[in-house]
């Protein structure tokens, strides 16, 4: 038994000690403005609906930039505020863009678009 | 050279453990139906603070979505139950879980609960609380697939950690430092993070846009 025998064990044991736990610290999504957005959305004090939806575009804009996917939610949510403006036809647009990139929404952006016609006033 | 194998063994041994999560929660229903989709209900708050609720729900999203799950869109489904006549928690968590597959075609629903939510004052400090409970409910079948409870107080020392957990918590901390100065809202995006990340012992588990899930 030599010494640098118990080195490399010890270094090949540190090394696997620090790489065991991490896992993939790079974040799924492109957060910015999207939650702190629906905190403004529900406050009456805060941000106007267009400052709003401003704060949207542009955090989509980068994410396009950057290759990154924006969060669940986030169109729809933008289509939320633009239903509040009166933009109705940006507001399916963005339902649409919702079911698109998450088939999981499926049946409530349908929903949204269909049954509950200007139900989002 | 057997000392070697035996300090290896040893270290090996202190490796595979170290990253053991004891699991104590029963997760074979959560297991079995793999939900992929969470339908987030506004939170009931049990606390004096009327922000609680809606301060708690606009950060649900981000542990959630991260952990790999598609989560609706708080503010719109907030919105639908608007419409629907539906304005208190406590009414929108009575809803029929039949009921809310139908019009969100979710596969799980998450009812949260805010026990503690804001700042006590004491002479020399003042500490705020954000303390929530949370149950994770299968909305084709009814059943309770997951629960858990989460705490988190101004007055902790140091959070930052080198854990997905911690560094989660940096991100949702640095999320709001720049926009608002709001102790309760801050504190509570970090109990969110605490109740509804995935990969800590008893937390819920990854979903499928994660590349951990199935591994947990």
């Amino acid at each position: 038994m030599n010494f640098s025998g118990i080195k490399k064990a010890v270094i090949l044991s540190g090394i696997l000690l620090m790489t065991a736990c991490t896992s993939g610290p790079k974040p799924l999504y492109n957060w910015q403005a999207y939650q702190p957005n629906v905190y403004d959305y529900f406050q009456t004090d805060a941000s106007s609906t267009d400052e709003q939806i401003h704060a949207l575009e542009v955090n989509i804009q980068e994410a396009t930039a950057k290759s990154t996917a924006v969060p669940p939610g986030m169109h729809a949510h933008l289509g939320l505020l633009y239903a509040k403006a009166g933009r109705q036809g940006q507001a399916k647009e963005q339902f649409g863009i919702e079911k698109q990139l998450f088939p999981e929404s499926a049946s409530f952006m349908d929903f949204l678009l269909t049954q509950n016609k200007g139900a989002l006033k | 050279m057997n000392r070697f194998a035996g300090i290896f063994a040893l270290l090996m041994a202190l490796v595979m453990t170290g990253c053991a999560t004891p699991k104590s929660y029963d997760y074979t229903a959560y297991k079995q139906s793999r939900p992929k989709s969470i339908l987030v209900l506004p939170p009931q708050n049990h606390s004096p603070d009327v922000k609680a609720t809606y301060s708690m729900l606009s950060q649900v999203t981000f542990p959630l979505a991260e952990s790999g799950y598609y989560v609706f869109p708080v503010a719109v489904v907030d919105e639908t139950f608007r419409q629907n006549g539906l304005t208190e928690p406590a009414d929108i968590h009575a809803v029929a879980p039949a009921k809310l597959r139908q019009i969100f075609g979710a596969d799980a629903a998450l009812y949260i609960d805010i026990k503690d939510y804001g700042t006590s004052y004491m002479v020399l400090s003042s500490n705020t609380v954000v303390t929530a409970d949370a149950k994770l409910v299968d909305l084709k079948t009814g059943q309770l697939l997951w629960s858990g409870t989460a705490t988190a107080s101004s007055g902790e020392q140091d959070t930052s950690s080198s854990s997905l957990v911690g560094m989660m918590v940096q991100a949702v901390v640095n999320q709001i430092a720049h926009t608002i100065t709001d102790k309760g809202h801050e504190i509570a995006g970090i109990t969110s993070v605490r109740l509804l990340s995935a990969g800590h012992p008893n937390g819920i588990l990854f979903g499928p846009k994660s590349p951990a899930y199935g591994k947990d």
